[in-house]
């Protein structure tokens, strides 16, 4: 069967592969074989193999070296892009962060290939489906030069094991100095959460200009922390300091597709609904019956979010 | 220093968007076009840039003759002059296709800096620092939500989730702005007039030393096999919250077994 190469995004030191990998490893599965690729400081893979594995990874290649962690995108392009030149896989998966787009970009061009982002699903003959225009239109494509790559978006296909061997097979790493232009001095987290990021969430609580202030916020983490969920803003929410740009939902922000989405005071502008529009049940509280956030809900609530939102808390706290 | 500003014209992303049947790409004749919303902020950026250390500030536009709005937009901003490589052979480029023009146009100038917005809203790759890095060998220093240029050296906040990557690299690099950067600012009645007045200077693929053959629909790394609209959700449940809209809500969500 023909290999699949499908780069591993890893959590921070420690923190186990991502739930993307193992959805890239098993949309992979629809082209071939895959291998998965672990890039990273030495002592990388020893904690991810068996997850790997389980997955479906026949063969985990490991490259270890301070060298691709100490540099940005580069160094992983380049590791990759050897690879696929020593392997001639029929396909390269790669989780759909921006680093992994970057990487899709940046090997494209040193192997030759086209390659296709923030696939939704990836049929046998190597058609991809995308959702264009921030999932208002359907688009099927393929790529039509050299080695398809392709990055898959994130809550797209739900994991599934299929236990392979996972042989590791280590790869000799020399990073060029082309590679080593942009160094990366510190990686700083400033804002510690114990929610489900974003883009990774099957549940989703949004908080738009209704929510009023940023002390207001607390009834979304609220509902949020019941469901497990993690929180979004729309823009106009962002824009009025109620919530941080990183929890943005929208075109210029982040794009999330969980299972549920819970819209609330939020209007639903065309910039909101582009980063939402395509999760699989999308619920709207709101006091406004007009507010075109309904035009996309399977369930609405006319109300007032702040006698709604609390209340619904305390049901489905006192539920577990 | 001097700085080339990347900008691409997107049809609205406030109005609707559509793809043209005839051959699968963007419908930009019909559409409400406008500059890229994200590269308002890397014009922003170069002009801060440009306002502290001097220099030039050269918008770079590939696209059709109807991009010379986007084009006026940055001028009028504060832009000093403008390159627009437009050739109807591009029509229907890929990405990386599209990489290839703009580096062949950027080896004919000169520059310290290339500043282009974070994402185009129209195709949201994210991909053209990484594309165009590769091509001409320079730092790709992407995803900025801070940029200072302290003599040869470019130093970026790249914004990650819930924090920040600190970035370091030698001048000449590529950096592409989120819009956590700045607060762009309005072109001034003055501004609107002197662009009018400000040089742009159009060249085609042979200007740039392309050949017409390795861009286009027809020789693009990937195609749209076909499209169609997002089929239109079924009729949702609206209820009026009279005391019970919770109870409503949180059985809602029992029904789907999520609670």
């Amino acid at each position: 069967m023909a290999e699949i190469l499908v780069l591993a995004e890893l959590n921070p030191a420690g923190g186990g592969v991502r739930k993307t990998t193992l959805e890239a490893l098993t949309a992979a599965r629809a082209l071939g074989e895959p291998s998965a690729v672990v890039l990273g400081a030495p002592g990388t893979a020893a904690g991810v193999r068996d997850q790997l594995a389980e997955y479906g990874a026949a063969t985990v290649y490991v490259a270890e070296s301070d060298d691709i962690d100490a540099y940005l995108v580069a160094p992983k392009a380049e590791v990759l892009a050897q690879l696929v030149g020593e392997k001639s896989p029929a396909a390269v998966v790669i989780p759909s962060s921006p680093e992994g787009k970057e990487i899709a970009a940046r090997l494209a061009i040193k192997t030759g290939s086209g390659f296709l982002t923030d696939v939704t699903e990836i049929a046998a003959d190597g058609t991809a489906t995308q959702a264009a225009f921030a999932g208002a239109t359907i688009v099927h494509s393929q790529v039509t030069v050299g080695t398809p790559i392709y990055t898959l978006r994130g809550n797209s296909v739900t994991p599934e094991p299929a236990p392979a061997a996972g042989a590791e097979q280590p790869v000799s790493v020399a990073v060029s100095d082309a590679a080593k232009q942009v160094k990366v001095v510190e990686r700083v987290v400033e804002q510690k959460s114990s929610r489900p990021e974003l883009t990774e969430a099957s549940i989703v609580v949004s908080g738009g200009r209704g929510v009023a202030s940023a002390e207001n916020f607390s009834i979304i983490e609220g509902l949020a922390d019941s469901l497990g969920a993690a929180v979004g803003a729309s823009r106009a929410a962002v824009d009025s300091g109620f919530y941080p740009h990183s929890f943005q939902v929208g075109q210029t922000g982040k794009t999330v597709s969980p299972n549920l989405y819970v819209a609330v005071g939020i209007s639903g502008a065309i910039q909101h609904r582009a980063g939402m529009q395509t999760s699989k049940t999308i619920v709207a509280i709101n006091k406004d019956p007009e507010a075109p956030i309904f035009e996309l809900a399977d369930f609405g609530v006319i109300g007032d979010l702040n006698t709604v939102v609390p209340a619904a808390t305390e049901q489905i706290n006192a539920r577990k | 220093m001097n700085i080339v500003v990347l900008v691409k014209q997107v049809p609205d992303s406030g109005s609707e968007r559509k793809l043209d049947p005839a051959d699968n790409t963007v419908a930009r004749a019909s559409a409400d076009n406008v500059i890229n919303e994200m590269d308002e902020y890397a014009i922003e950026e170069a002009l801060t840039i440009k306002e502290a250390q001097g220099g030039e500030v050269t918008v770079l536009t590939v696209g059709p003759d109807s991009a010379t709005d986007a084009i006026r937009k940055a001028l009028s901003m504060g832009a000093d002059k403008a390159v627009h490589v437009v050739d109807d052979a591009i029509h229907g480029s890929c990405a990386v296709q599209t990489s290839a023009v703009i580096a062949a146009a950027l080896q004919q100038m000169e520059y310290d800096l290339v500043l282009c917005g974070a994402e185009a809203t129209d195709a949201q790759l994210s991909v053209m620092p990484a594309l165009l890095a590769e091509r001409l060998g320079l730092p790709q220093l992407s995803g900025a939500r801070k940029v200072t240029i302290e003599g040869g050296t470019a130093k970026v906040e790249r914004q990650t989730d819930g924090g920040f990557w600190a970035l370091e690299a030698p001048l000449p690099a590529i950096v592409s702005t989120w819009d956590t950067i700045n607060e762009p600012r309005y072109p001034s009645f003055k501004g609107i007039m002197a662009a009018k007045k400000k040089p742009v200077e159009t060249k085609s693929l042979a200007d740039i030393g392309l050949d017409a053959g390795s861009v286009g629909l027809a020789n693009a790394t990937s195609k749209v096999l076909d499209f169609a609209g997002r089929p239109p959700k079924g009729e949702g449940v609206k209820v009026t919250d009279e005391g019970d809209g919770a109870q409503k809500f949180v059985d809602y969500l029992a029904g789907q077994k999520i609670v």
